[in-house]
């Protein structure tokens, strides 16, 4: 199987603080990699620099081979200009924690937006291929509403849908139901659940113990800025050998 | 514990507070303005002077000066004042200097200053222009009607770039981001996602200023620029009627800035797009709970 993301020797400060020490990361097509620990442990800033919303300090991450935000020549790396950025930002879609739907827009125009607008691609096309994601998150007569019509469930479900629009290589999604009432995690876990089902290539940042079980092909584990222990989901989460990955699991259960 | 004695529903009535004090205070107020009034009535304002040159082709002249002067300065303060703030949130420290120099200087001197030098731009530069491909007379470019809105105009961009600024940063960071996610650029994300939803905050801001033009273009008529005030100033010079002249400048002062106020209410309502409703069940639930906290 081809690998999709890799991340090499991955270092990452904020001002003096180490966010990321050393991460080496891989994912092949078709793998659902979640990534648990606790707060402040780095898991949403390394999804962030694989987006290249957050710049690294050192090593590389290249995604379906192509170094993230640099043009390599030999042994130096020249960065790209924004416009190259955003480019390779396609083939990654981004899910975040508060939906970050654009509220002036409707359903429809937020999913059409980066396909019209940024890959310049047929409206029509664009418009009948959102009606097919819509209906495949539940919500296909939610087209012509805003956003703030919808509830926090409903609202994450199109964030999916938009970022899907751009038929990205692989999906990111940093703590999708973090910000979910209770009653209405479910609906956005199935959703995910159907991705996954159906080959989509995934990293899930998640305090969802139940869904990596479900589904994970691998999960992570990282404390403090490390990828503490790795392994399948059985490995990490029913009998873990890692003390501090015990402590964790057994506090979130 | 007592028990209070169960009390007949049906009977209860709410009696209305009485409020004399407020009827007091209101009758002094209405004796006070019929005073003033009468005040203005029978001093010596020729009132049919008023109405005669309301409508004095002169005078409507002005008007419209100071309309199309109003709009002119405005176009120009909005558009210097989206690019300085965008480049004051530029990455390049280049740009973002000299925007911060720009409202430094523009902001910090008066306008009637700055509009003095501009229409004296000619004892500095007697002629404009690219050496070698054209140039013109400083005098000839630099009419009262072209010195009134660059003077006017950049000085109001100054002002206008904090207001969008401000409007810019009430907008979450995850916009942005959203907006890279799905592959747009920097510049791109701000002009198609975030300034749309900033217009939200910046409008009444700006609805504020565009009513200060209107009264800042009487300024122009220091340089000869023939706006409403130099308009009835032209005339008053010749009849000698000053109040009653300044009081017809007053009035259409009064009926453009009523209209503009209106034309405001519905670029506000436009621009809150996919707010409205958003806020309306908000707001509801925040009603029910004050009732419910007052119960």
């Amino acid at each position: 199987m081809e690998t999709i993301i890799e991340a090499h020797g991955l270092q990452k400060y904020f001002g003096s603080f180490h966010v990321l020490k050393n991460i080496d990361f891989e994912i092949k097509k078709g793998e659902v990699v979640c990534i648990i620990g606790p707060s402040g442990s780095g898991k949403s800033t390394f999804l962030r620099c694989i987006n290249q919303l957050e710049q690294i300090n050192a090593g590389y991450i290249a995604v379906d081979g192509e170094i993230a935000g640099f043009r390599r020549e030999g042994n130096r790396l020249f960065p790209l200009p924004d416009r190259e950025i955003a480019r390779q930002r396609q083939a990654v879609g981004m899910v975040f924690q508060k939906f970050h739907l654009f509220p002036h827009r409707t359903v429809l125009q937020n999913i059409i937006e980066g396909p019209v607008g940024v890959q310049k691609r047929p409206r029509p096309e664009c418009i009948a291929e959102a009606r097919v994601l819509l209906k495949r998150v539940g919500l296909a007569d939610k087209a012509d509403s805003y956003p703030g019509e919808l509830s926090g469930g409903q609202q994450q479900r199109i964030a999916i849908a938009r970022a899907l629009a751009m038929k990205p290589k692989a999906m990111l999604f940093d703590e999708p139901t973090s910000a979910l009432d209770p009653e209405l995690v479910g609906e956005v876990l199935g959703v995910m659940k159907e991705l996954a089902a159906s080959g989509t290539t995934m990293i899930v940042v998640t305090h969802e113990i139940g869904f990596c079980r479900e589904v994970a092909d691998r999960v992570l584990f990282m404390d403090a800025g490390a990828i503490v222990d790795v392994g399948t989901a059985a490995e990490i989460l029913e009998n873990p050998k890692n003390p501090r990955v015990k402590n964790f699991i057994s506090a979130v259960l | 514990m007592n028990k209070p004695p169960a009390l007949d529903v049906n009977s209860l009535e709410i009696v209305r507070p009485k409020t004399i004090g407020r009827r007091i205070l209101a009758g002094v107020c209405i004796v006070l303005l019929l005073l003033l009034a009468k005040a203005f009535w029978e001093g010596d304002i020729a009132w049919n002077i008023v109405s005669q040159y309301l409508f004095a082709r002169p005078v409507l002249a002005g008007v419209g000066n100071t309309i199309i002067m109003t709009f002119c300065a405005m176009i120009v303060g909005v558009v210097l004042g989206v690019l300085a703030a965008i480049m004051r949130m530029s990455d390049n420290p280049v740009l973002r200097n000299i925007a911060i120099g720009y409202v430094w200087l523009f902001r910090g001197a008066p306008a009637l200053l700055q509009l003095l030098l501009w229409f004296n731009l000619a004892l500095i530069f007697p002629t404009l222009g690219i050496p070698g491909l054209f140039s013109v007379q400083t005098v000839d470019v630099m009419t009262p009607f072209v010195a009134a809105v660059l003077g006017l105009g950049i000085q109001q961009g100054a002002y206008t770039a904090e207001v969008v600024r401000a409007g810019i940063l009430s907008i979450d960071k995850g916009q942005t981001e959203a907006a890279q996610s799905i592959g747009m650029t920097k510049l791109r994300a701000t002009l198609k996602i975030v300034l749309p939803q900033a217009m939200r905050v910046i409008v009444p801001p700006i609805g504020n200023e565009t009513i200060g033009m209107v009264k800042l273009t009487s300024l122009a008529s220091v340089i000869q620029f023939p706006e409403v005030l130099r308009s009835v100033e032209d005339i008053y010079y010749v009849n000698s009627r000053v109040i009653e002249l300044l009081i017809v400048a007053t009035v259409w002062y009064l009926i453009v800035v009523t209209i503009l106020s209106i034309g405001q209410f519905y670029i506000e309502r436009y621009f809150s797009k996919g707010w409205g409703r958003r806020n309306a069940p908000v707001q509801q639930a925040g009603n029910q709970a004050t009732v419910e906290e007052a119960v």
